[in-house]
């Protein structure tokens, strides 16, 4: 008895962990899409690289939580054997890979918070999501990068650097906007109504985080503080009393995830296994 | 500048009437970047040094509004494929450069002065490379 007990508690404490290396792919693998939506289209040459390059960091990082969540998920499929139910995200010869888990996943599996997945928008919007999730992520990150499992720990440490100059960058935008012109302040206003009913989930722990992961909820004074400092300098308000949106998560997302689903998974979807 | 206007579309569906255009018509107000190009803000000189240089070498220019986002340009275009490990910018502005029609009282006096090269004396053999 005691020995089920262990091997279902074994069992659920892993799926905590795929569920949350999953939710961290997500997470950077959709900002990381919307970011290169920009790709030749940039306000000036230097910030379509500069944004581009942001992107393909994000990719990266992404790249380094799918191989990890795909080989939890294949060895847990070892493990129970072939009673095992099939799983969206499986490849065509029936292994999990980072590219499966990217290409074949449908929308209610996608773990990303909502944040991640809103519009572009203009250059402000784009500027401001990236600065709330990378002020998130910076701290984050940082606290990942002590985490008991090795690879997450590992994985946090080196994306820490990029994280840091990913904040700088945008922080810096975020005043250079906020405390511009007219029209780049106004635009801005425009930018924290859109976004900021999307920063409460951030802190709203789901339970694979709780199992798996860091209690986010304790991350939310510094985030605040972060922001706070920012926006003072960027003569922006900090909003008070929204409403704020969740469910990205766990797989209830916005609108807008669908329709970035539908262009990433192009390919894969229409010619399965197409390489080049 | 009185008078001036740029229009700039980006990605993404901003109402043409709202978002695609901006007006400028105080000149006190800075200049956007125009033209997709950053024709207006100021340009900027940018030297990289690599890992094992010991100079730092010019490598091109860019557009940006000030020093500090000179810099973080030149981190994106210029040392991006791990180029260098340390940055200098300069305001093109401030570089004084000689002038092409004068190249020839300021070059070619050089140019038959062979004997300035050092290339006149027999080294002895234990001196080795110089």
């Amino acid at each position: 008895m005691i020995a089920d007990y262990l091997i279902q508690k074994i069992s659920q404490m892993n799926n905590s962990l795929i569920d949350y290396t999953l939710h961290l792919a997500d997470n950077t693998l959709i900002l990381a899409q919307r970011n290169a939506e920009w790709c030749g289209h940039g306000p000036i040459l230097e910030q379509d690289i500069a944004i581009t390059n942001i992107s393909l960091d994000l990719i990266g990082q992404s790249r380094n939580f799918y191989q990890y969540a795909a080989q939890l998920m294949n060895d847990s499929k070892k493990l129970k054997g072939s009673k095992a139910p099939s799983l969206q995200g499986e490849s065509v010869g029936g292994e999990f890979t980072e590219d499966s888990l990217a290409y074949l996943r449908t929308e209610r599996e996608f773990k990303n918070c909502l944040l991640v997945e809103q519009q572009n928008g203009d250059w402000g919007q784009t500027i401001l999501r990236q600065f709330f999730f990378s002020a998130y992520q910076y701290l984050l990150y940082e606290k990942l990068q002590n985490s008991t499992d090795e690879q997450i720990a590992a994985i946090a440490a080196k994306a820490l650097k990029e994280v840091t100059y990913h904040l700088r960058w945008s922080s810096e935008w975020v005043i250079r906007l906020g405390d511009g012109t007219e029209e780049s302040h106004q635009r801005m206003l425009k930018a924290i109504e859109e976004l900021w009913r999307y920063t409460g989930e951030l802190f709203v722990a789901a339970g694979y985080e709780l199992e798996a992961g860091v209690d986010v909820g304790l991350l939310k004074d510094e985030w605040m503080k972060k922001i706070t400092a920012v926006f003072d300098e960027a003569t922006l308000p900090v909003p008070e009393k929204v409403f704020m949106q969740t469910g990205g998560k766990t797989g209830v997302h916005t609108e807008q995830l669908g329709f970035i689903l539908t262009e990433l998974q192009y390919l894969q979807r229409t010619y399965p296994g197409a390489e080049w | 500048m009185n008078n001036f206007f740029v229009r700039k579309f980006y990605y993404g569906d901003i109402p043409e009437e709202s978002g695609g255009g901006i007006e400028l018509k105080d000149s006190k107000v800075p200049p956007p970047a125009g033209g997709g190009g950053g024709g207006l803000w100021p340009l900027w000189e940018v030297f990289v040094r690599s890992k094992q240089g010991l100079d730092h070498k010019h490598v091109g220019s860019l557009h940006a509004t000030d020093a500090v986002m000179a810099i973080e340009n030149a981190r994106d275009v210029y040392t991006r494929r791990q180029e260098g490990i340390s940055i200098w910018v300069v305001e093109s502005k401030f570089i004084t450069a000689s002038n092409p029609d004068e190249a020839g009282e300021l070059y070619e006096p050089a140019v038959d002065k062979v004997y300035r090269h050092p290339t006149f004396y027999d080294l002895p053999d234990e001196v080795g490379h110089m």
